[in-house]
């Protein structure tokens, strides 16, 4: 199947994604899709398209929202990032892990690092920060200016 | 994380936690294991001690600087990660890079892949027991650093990317150099081919031994050579092709094993692929610049790029805002593709199959203990043995089946007198 026929069969099938999935270039797909329309979306794609990977999924602070691409590919090469957003306030995705096992680890990432509530993610070790790691502290959104670096003991202060 | 050996109540299972810290560890990692009798029944693993916050820190540096950061997000596959961010890059700020810099990334990519699998092959057979092959693998990894270190002025980090192309020119005399030395690799690499097809030892350490079968692969989303001794007809060099990889001719290897020794084949097959790529490379490579001028500032846009690193495919998302600085870098290792598949091989297998399947792990035992609980696995029978009693009971063992050094023993205490 051509980036061209993908595109095709999408807007297709999908009424509502007219114009929505952008080719950038040989073998790159780009498509947006709202975030109530999504797992049909994805099962479609996954199911009755030749997008049998799941690459990596990648979380981002974009202000208002939050955005999650899921990179899946077909084994021919082409890869179609798929996007949606997330609202700032209780954000939350529904897990993939039944689809893909691999997906575990990275909503485990997402989870971690954007405090982003994975639902259906079986239970399991949290990655990749520390067990000890303080709550409501989430090191990719872009308003974490970091840990508080005060030092505790030590003489390099002492009078 | 629990730190303790624990017997599990209802089952009579015993959970061993390995690491994160352990004598025979590479890199901090932990795995709970859970036992009956010799076999792994559950196997677990706790990944994030080397996090380092990487993807953070690139976006508060400019691209100049990640060029540094991110090479070092890997101490062996670093050109890998570097060549598929910068590609990410440039396929933003749409940068018309030269031929000639598209084969020198070629050329030390594939280098990169020999230092690779040569290493693997030396610790893999150090795990199985078989030390002189990491002897003799490791010595000749030197070969491939020297050209390394002569081509990019360092073993490791390499630094030859750069956005636009590539920082150094090769020289004549340095093609001709590395031809050489490919020649040496490839006499050697023969000779190693032979030894895993005929030398019994690795054969029956490996073969059968942490399975991953075509089916398994795809569903755990494993990659590299992981999958390809699985059957898995996937490499990234070939599907979606980059620097001068559509210009080269090769085949890529797969095996059907789908064991540690399959693994070792396709290793193997690919470094010969390798030298076939680097001589074609450095035959064929075009004259002209290595290099064009980038831009500080990238225009705002996001690039999906992939790798075929040593290890499996490398996946780098990059998202730019018009600034010097990015604004994400998602970097996707192939180790993290694979470490649901670790899990997966170790389910059923011995615990001895451990550190060859994980190829980092030697477990001990003896030091735990000196009084061990034996529970019959067909009878349910329980009893308690001490030290010298399990040694009793090993030597009569030994003796029903015909093997008895009762009297070489009575020799050694005389002559201890």
């Amino acid at each position: 199947m051509t980036e061209e026929q993908i595109k095709q069969q999408i807007e297709h099938q999908f009424g509502y994604l007219k114009d929505a999935v952008v080719i950038k270039r040989a073998r790159r797909l780009w498509l947006d899709v709202p975030m109530d329309k999504f797992e049909e979306v994805f099962v479609y794609l996954t199911e009755a398209m030749p997008l049998v990977r799941l690459l990596t999924i990648t979380g981002m602070d974009e202000g208002t929202t939050f955005g999650i691409i899921y990179h899946l590919a077909a084994e021919s090469g082409i890869i179609l990032n798929l996007r949606i957003h997330i609202p700032r306030e209780n954000p939350a995705i529904q897990s993939m892990t039944s689809k893909f096992s691999c997906a575990d680890i990275y909503e485990r990432e997402i989870k971690d690092l954007l405090g982003i509530q994975v639902l259906g993610l079986p239970e399991g070790r949290r990655y990749p920060l520390t067990d000890n790691w303080p709550d409501g502290e989430y090191p990719l959104r872009k308003d974490w200016k970091g840990l508080s670096t005060e030092k505790k003991g030590g003489t390099l202060n002492a009078q | 994380m629990p730190n303790k050996i624990r017997k599990l109540p209802d089952s009579g299972d015993v959970q061993v936690p390995i690491g994160p810290q352990h004598p025979s560890l590479k890199e901090p990692e932990s795995f709970l294991l859970t036992l009956r009798g010799e076999k792994i029944t559950a196997a677990s693993v706790r990944l994030g001690y080397n996090h380092r916050g990487i993807e953070k820190a690139c976006e508060e540096r400019t691209y100049i600087q990640d060029l540094y950061l991110i090479e070092r997000v890997c101490g062996i596959c670093s050109h890998a990660h570097l060549t598929c961010f910068v590609q990410a890059v440039e396929e933003i700020a749409a940068i018309e890079v030269p031929k000639r810099a598209q084969y020198i990334r070629v050329v030390v990519g594939e280098l990169e892949r020999i230092h690779s699998h040569l290493l693997w092959l030396g610790v893999a057979g150090h795990e199985i027991g078989f030390d002189t092959l990491l002897m003799y693998s490791w010595r000749d990894r030197e070969i491939v650093m020297d050209i390394l270190a002569d081509l990019a002025g360092n073993r490791v980090h390499y630094g030859v990317t750069t956005y636009g192309g590539v920082k150094r020119d090769i020289t004549p005399e340095q093609i001709k150099d590395v031809l050489k030395a490919v020649d040496t690799l490839e006499e050697r690499t023969k000779y190693y081919i032979e030894l895993a097809k005929n030398e019994e030892t690795i054969i029956k350490r490996l073969s059968g031994v942490g399975m991953l079968k075509h089916d398994d692969a795809l569903r755990l989303g494993a990659v590299g050579p992981t999958a390809r001794a699985g059957g898995v007809d996937r490499d990234t060099r070939r599907d979606d092709p980059y620097a001068a990889y559509p210009e080269m001719k090769f085949k890529v290897v797969i095996d059907d094993h789908a064991d540690v020794y399959g693994r070792t084949l396709v290793r193997m097959g690919e470094l010969m692929e390798a030298y076939s790529i680097i001589r074609q490379a450095l035959t064929n490579m075009p004259e002209g610049v290595f290099r064009v001028r980038a831009p500080r500032r990238i225009p705002a846009g996001e690039a999906t790029g992939r790798y075929e690193a040593p290890r499996g495919e490398d996946v780098h998302y990059v998202k730019s805002n018009g600034s010097d600085k990015p604004e994400r870098v998602k970097i996707r290792a192939p180790t993290l593709a694979n470490i649901q598949a670790v899990t997966h091989m170790l389910e059923d297998r011995y615990l001895a199959d451990m550190p060859i399947v994980v190829a980092a792990i030697d477990p001990c035992f003896s030091c735990t203990d000196r009084l061990i609980g034996i529970k019959d696995l067909r009878t349910d029978k329980k009893q308690t043995l001490d030290w010298d009693n399990l040694r009793l009971s090993g030597i009569k063992w030994y003796q029903k089946r015909g093997v008895d050094f009762s009297r070489l023993n009575e020799k050694l205490k005389r002559s201890f007198k």
